[in-house]
């Protein structure tokens, strides 16, 4: 293959693997923030104690985050047919790879919450500050630089979900490396992918560094 | 102002029961500094801690400026608390938010206008002497100044009462001179009532009006700083004027205000007695001098002598 053969396919795969990346971090953020908020909140001597709630919540996300991937990707086939009305391509693999990061991502913002101290949360209590404030304005922004480190994790993460997504079809640069890199021997299209992938996660994990590092010194 | 009546706190750790507060009565006037002096573990944080709620006591009531706190939903709990004010030891300040941002959160909870806040966070940093560190954030702060930063956040709602935390624990002697002349002068200028806990006896002789000492969840002494030191057996007296243990034979004598008399001399020269002064302390405690003296006295009128010291308003003594 030459360059111009290869240009075009890497281009489109690196904008489909973008594109599941974006949008599953978005699915991400939207389920796994108020999870990981409900798992410090419902635990003793949290703001809304429910040791019940806590036990459930806590045993989905292990259950979520036992599954290897390829195996939840699978066993979501039908689940991902009802919300996308497919099961192939970059766009039906959002759902497995959302279900995949939201409990990982879960458990990194509750370590990240944790860290805040329970001092600043008795303070906007002792100034007669409600529950949902103190998670507003208490909890989030001071876990902030621990929730964009634990989301730069979740990204790098989700971007190499997504390459296994492409085993089954799911579109992106791992579907590329499997079908010409694997299937046809294409090595040199196998290299550059990988510097691609390597080159994103480098890019991703430096800016998530940066924001983190700028809102930690504060 | 803060009325404590018969609070206990148990709590449960692993099915043992822990009592934190063993039956606590406490009375802090109007106006006046209190201080509960107690090593770690007496009980003073939890029992300050229950008279915001933010502990709910087992058993026994608290009532600030009138109202029973116990009796309180959580809505209007939450009123009453943003009429007390707290300060903590290792300050509590969000991290997040500038020296403005983070005495304007209180004002935010109280749904205060946005150009109101800005006037009442800019008067609340003139203040505690911080108005050029608006923008500053905590971390760019030293220790005395980010306890000035709680002490105006804990101001913003106009608080008849402050509770402090061990406020000066985490500061250098220096600095917690400073932060206790702070307090003071908002005692005297706004009329701020003040529970303070603490270990540190030289914060109760520095602003106390009152002082308590708390010992394995009770308070074993308590009342106005004068009426301790002139209580026999105080303890708060004993730590304040550290003297070794008494001899068979001795004197000790304690006296409040009325150190510039000569009333040892006066006794020597009325009464047929030598005196042999062994040991004694002078302190300045809640703007009175105070003091102990330890005496060997002999001499055929020792005992009218004594009764002459004691009509004279001295706390005797004999070992």
């Amino acid at each position: 293959m030459t360059w111009d053969d290869m240009l075009p396919l890497l281009l489109e795969s690196t904008g489909q693997t973008v594109g599941m990346v974006l949008w599953s971090t978005l699915f991400t953020l939207i389920l796994g923030l108020p999870l990981g908020v409900a798992l410090v909140a419902t635990d003793r001597g949290g703001l809304f104690p429910s040791p019940v709630l806590n036990r459930v919540l806590g045993l989905v996300v292990n259950v979520g985050r036992s599954l290897p991937f390829i195996i939840l990707m699978i066993a979501v086939i039908p689940l991902t047919r009802l919300i996308v009305g497919t099961t192939i391509g970059a766009t039906a693999s959002v759902v497995p790879l959302t279900l995949g990061a939201a409990p990982f991502f879960a458990r990194l913002v509750e370590t990240a919450l944790r860290e805040v101290g329970r001092d600043k949360v008795q303070a906007a209590q002792a100034m007669g500050a409600g529950r949902p404030t103190i998670v507003a304005k208490v909890l989030l922004p001071e876990a902030m630089p621990g929730l964009v480190a634990g989301l730069t994790v979740t990204v790098v993460a989700l971007i190499s979900y997504s390459a296994m997504a492409g085993a089954i079809g799911g579109g992106g640069l791992g579907d590329l490396a499997i079908r010409y890199g694997y299937h046809r021997f294409e090595t040199t299209l196998m290299i550059v992918t990988v510097v691609v992938l390597v080159v994103v996660v480098q890019l991703v994990q430096t800016l998530g560094d940066a924001v983190a590092r700028r809102l930690a010194r504060n | 102002m803060i009325e404590v009546s018969g609070l206990r706190k148990v709590y449960q750790d692993r099915g043992r029961e822990v009592v934190a507060l063993g039956g606590v009565d406490l009375r802090v006037r109007k106006g006046e500094i209190f201080g509960v002096l107690g090593q770690s573990g007496a009980g003073k944080s939890t029992l300050l801690r229950c008279v915001n709620l933010l502990e709910r006591p087992t058993a026994g009531t608290v009532a600030v400026a009138g109202q029973d706190l116990t009796a309180l939903g959580e809505k209007d709990l939450r009123a009453a608390r943003r009429r007390i004010g707290m300060i903590h030891q290792h300050f509590a300040l969000l991290s997040s938010r500038t020296v403005a941002g983070n005495v304007a959160f209180p004002l935010e909870v109280m749904k205060v206008g946005k150009a109101e806040r800005t006037r009442r966070v800019a008067e609340l940093l003139e203040l505690v002497g911080l108005a050029d560190k608006a923008g500053a954030h905590p971390g760019q702060l030293s220790g005395g100044q980010k306890q000035r930063v709680g002490i105006a956040r804990a101001l913003a709602g106009n608080p008849a009462v402050l509770l402090s935390d061990e406020a000066t624990s985490a500061l250098d002697p220096g600095t917690t001179q400073s932060i206790l002349a702070l307090l003071k002068r908002l005692n005297r200028e706004l009329g701020l009532t003040i529970l303070l806990i603490t270990h540190e006896m030289s914060v109760v002789k520095a602003i106390c009006d009152s002082a308590a000492i708390m010992r394995d969840g009770l308070i074993q002494e308590s009342g106005t700083i004068p009426e301790l030191i002139a209580r026999p057996g105080s303890r708060l007296t004993a730590e304040l004027f550290p003297l070794p243990e008494p001899e068979p034979g001795t004197v000790t004598i304690t006296f409040t205000g009325q150190a510039d008399e000569p009333v040892v001399s006066q006794m020597v020269r009325k009464f047929d007695v030598d005196v042999n002064i062994l040991g004694g302390a002078l302190e300045e405690v809640a703007g009175v001098s105070a003091g102990r003296l330890r005496l060997r006295l002999t001499g055929d009128e020792r005992a009218a002598a004594l009764t002459y010291l004691a009509d004279r308003g001295l706390l005797v003594q004999e070992a």
